[in-house]
């Protein structure tokens, strides 16, 4: 009797201390996750702050030797060619991943195209960019700002098309099957209920894909190319944050380095603004007490 | 106005499991027609082939007929044809989450490409008073989610929706079973109002509740149909000996 109640104290302490132990854990790991993103977040402000004022975001670049300029191209540069790589990689994502989910259980093409969508996951930026350059620019004979917008689109689809397939898997079958008991078509029902009912999810996997091409360097250096000039016409060589940042960052100008940076700050401000957007635009039509 | 049914040598199988083996019976239109039995017997596969859900499932096959009137069902109409005039209300309430309680009502309606505001305002207000829910909701339809209400009136809810679409058979799949004895007697007096207009199958584990609302009841076991009768006489004086067993509660 005594002993069991002496066991019973000692488990419930160790249980404490367990708890507590986990607790501590978790927000330990927390912290360390969240700590290199406050960092460079803090580091940027610091190195890049200072150099933003107006002409930043309204000058073009200026030639070696004078000082000022902006960066106003590139940053027109990079909002076009991620809303020409958006445009390719979500719909095409989304539509993969609806086949995925409600079409190809168990069929061979649907594991060739989860095989494709893996590895294509996996290729290193630079192939990507190269093999753009190959197919798109060599038979063009120019550098184009749409065929950096194809490369940052392609590499959007793995995630947008996993992503939305594990989405569309977590909408209960009987939502599903209250559509179809309407009589309702398939393919309206996958539209209309369950790609609705999944779409804060879907959306969320876009974003992650939007926000891991938009810092894409690599894949920029033989399509879109950069250019020192106004370039909104997607047909000719076009600016992009990433590759104006690479060639200041990489340049022996003082000048230019606090450019570099305060371009860094200005990209990662973008994502983080478009991001957002999308989330607060998508949280709008949520209604009292769905799901 | 409902349509009788006749469902004439109905076989169905998952796979290798032969689920329904020849199952004939007549249901009378604007009768309620009630299945009970034990779990697994059959019931819900029967209910799904009426209005051709069983198909959807990639491994499910059914052979045999089943009228609606004069309409073969797996003659003579698609699939989707079939569901806009058979109505379907499942065990667990499934509104759409993501839909306000009049879009889920209008969702039918929608979906199929309809779209005059005031002919949908029309609707959902007829079919949420028919639903027995328009009073406990109406200063709610646009605001409120579809899953953001009570289990008895989100299956009122699924009720409405499923007669929007204006169906002459509603088949309800034990559609009390999860709700509490409150909800499930709303639910009761509604399938009793609902006779006058459709034809109603409905699958139930509370022999009571095929009692109260039943003209007609069925008994299966094991993929086969054992009796079916009026429900009185199932209950009271059933012919087969396995029905007088289950309803005295000797099994199952
Ligand atoms: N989706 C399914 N896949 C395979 N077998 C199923 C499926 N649904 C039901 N079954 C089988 O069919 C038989 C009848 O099930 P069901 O019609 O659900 O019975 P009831 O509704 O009377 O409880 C059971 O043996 C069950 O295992
Ligand atoms: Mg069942």
């Amino acid at each position: 009797m005594r002993d069991s109640i002496k066991t019973g104290r000692v488990r419930s302490a160790w249980r404490w201390s367990a708890n507590h132990v986990f607790t501590l854990l978790a927000v330990g790991s927390t912290v360390l996750v969240l700590a290199p993103l406050v960092a460079i977040f803090i580091y940027l402000l610091y190195k890049g702050a200072s150099s933003l004022n107006w002409a930043f975001f309204t000058q073009i670049p200026k030639p070696v030797g004078e000082s000022g300029g902006g960066m106003a191209n590139a940053i027109v540069g990079s909002g076009i060619i991620l809303a020409i790589a958006s445009a390719i990689g979500i719909p095409i994502g989304i539509a993969g991943g609806v086949y995925l989910s409600e079409y190809g259980r168990g069929r061979m093409l649907a594991n060739a195209v989860r095989f494709t969508a893996d590895v294509l996951n996996g290729v290193p930026s630079i192939v990507m960019g190269i093999s753009v350059y190959a197919l798109i620019v060599l038979k063009a004979k120019h550098f184009s700002g749409y065929s950096g917008g194809v490369a940052l689109g392609i590499m959007m689809i793995p995630t947008v098309i996993r992503t939305t397939e594990e989405m569309l898997l977590t909408v209960p079958s009987a939502i599903r099957e209250a559509a179809l008991g309407l009589g309702v078509p398939a393919w309206r029902a996958v539209v209309s209920v369950s790609l609705k009912t999944a779409s804060p999810g879907i959306i969320t996997g876009c974003m992650l894909a939007f926000a891991r091409v938009a810092g894409e360097t690599a894949p920029l250096l033989f399509t879109a190319f950069g250019n020192a000039f106004w370039s909104t016409n997607p047909n000719q060589p076009m600016a992009a944050l990433p590759l104006q940042i690479y060639v200041y960052a990489i340049s022996p100008y003082d000048d230019w380095h606090r450019l570099a940076w305060a371009g860094a700050l200005v990209l990662i401000a973008m994502i983080m603004v478009s991001v957002s957007l999308v989330r607060y635009v998508a949280s709008r039509g949520i209604l009292k007490g769905a799901s | 106005m409902g349509v009788g049914i006749r469902v004439t040598n109905l076989n169905a199988w998952y796979g290798d499991n032969h689920t329904l083996q020849d199952i004939n019976l007549h249901m009378p239109a604007n009768n309620a027609t009630a299945l009970i039995g034990p779990s697994g017997c059959g019931k819900s596969t029967f209910v799904r082939c009426l209005n051709r859900m069983h198909e959807t499932n990639p491994i499910a096959r059914a052979t045999g007929s089943v009228m609606m009137g004069d309409l073969d069902i797996y003659k003579d109409a698609s699939p989707v044809e079939v569901r806009r005039r058979v109505g379907m209300v499942f065990q667990r309430p499934n509104p759409f989450p993501t839909m306000s309680i009049y879009d889920n009502v209008a969702s039918g309606l929608r979906l199929n490409g309809f779209r005059n505001r005031r002919v949908l305002d029309e609707v959902v207000e007829r079919s949420l008073r028919s639903a027995a829910l328009w009073d406990e909701v109406k200063d709610d339809l646009k605001r409120k989610s579809g899953a953001s209400i009570s289990g008895g009136q989100q299956q009122r809810l699924c009720i409405a929706r499923a007669l929007a679409v204006d169906p002459e058979v509603l088949l309800m799949d034990e559609p009390a079973s999860a709700l509490d004895p409150v909800s499930t007697s709303k639910i009761e007096d509604l399938i009793f109002q609902l006779k006058s207009q459709y034809t109603i199958v409905i699958v139930t584990h509370n022999m009571q509740q095929a009692a109260r609302v039943a003209e007609n009841t069925g008994f299966f076991l094991n993929g086969k149909m054992i009796e079916f009768a009026a429900t009185h006489k199932i209950f009271t004086n059933p012919t087969d000996k396995r029905t007088e067993d289950y309803i005295t509660g000797r099994f199952g």
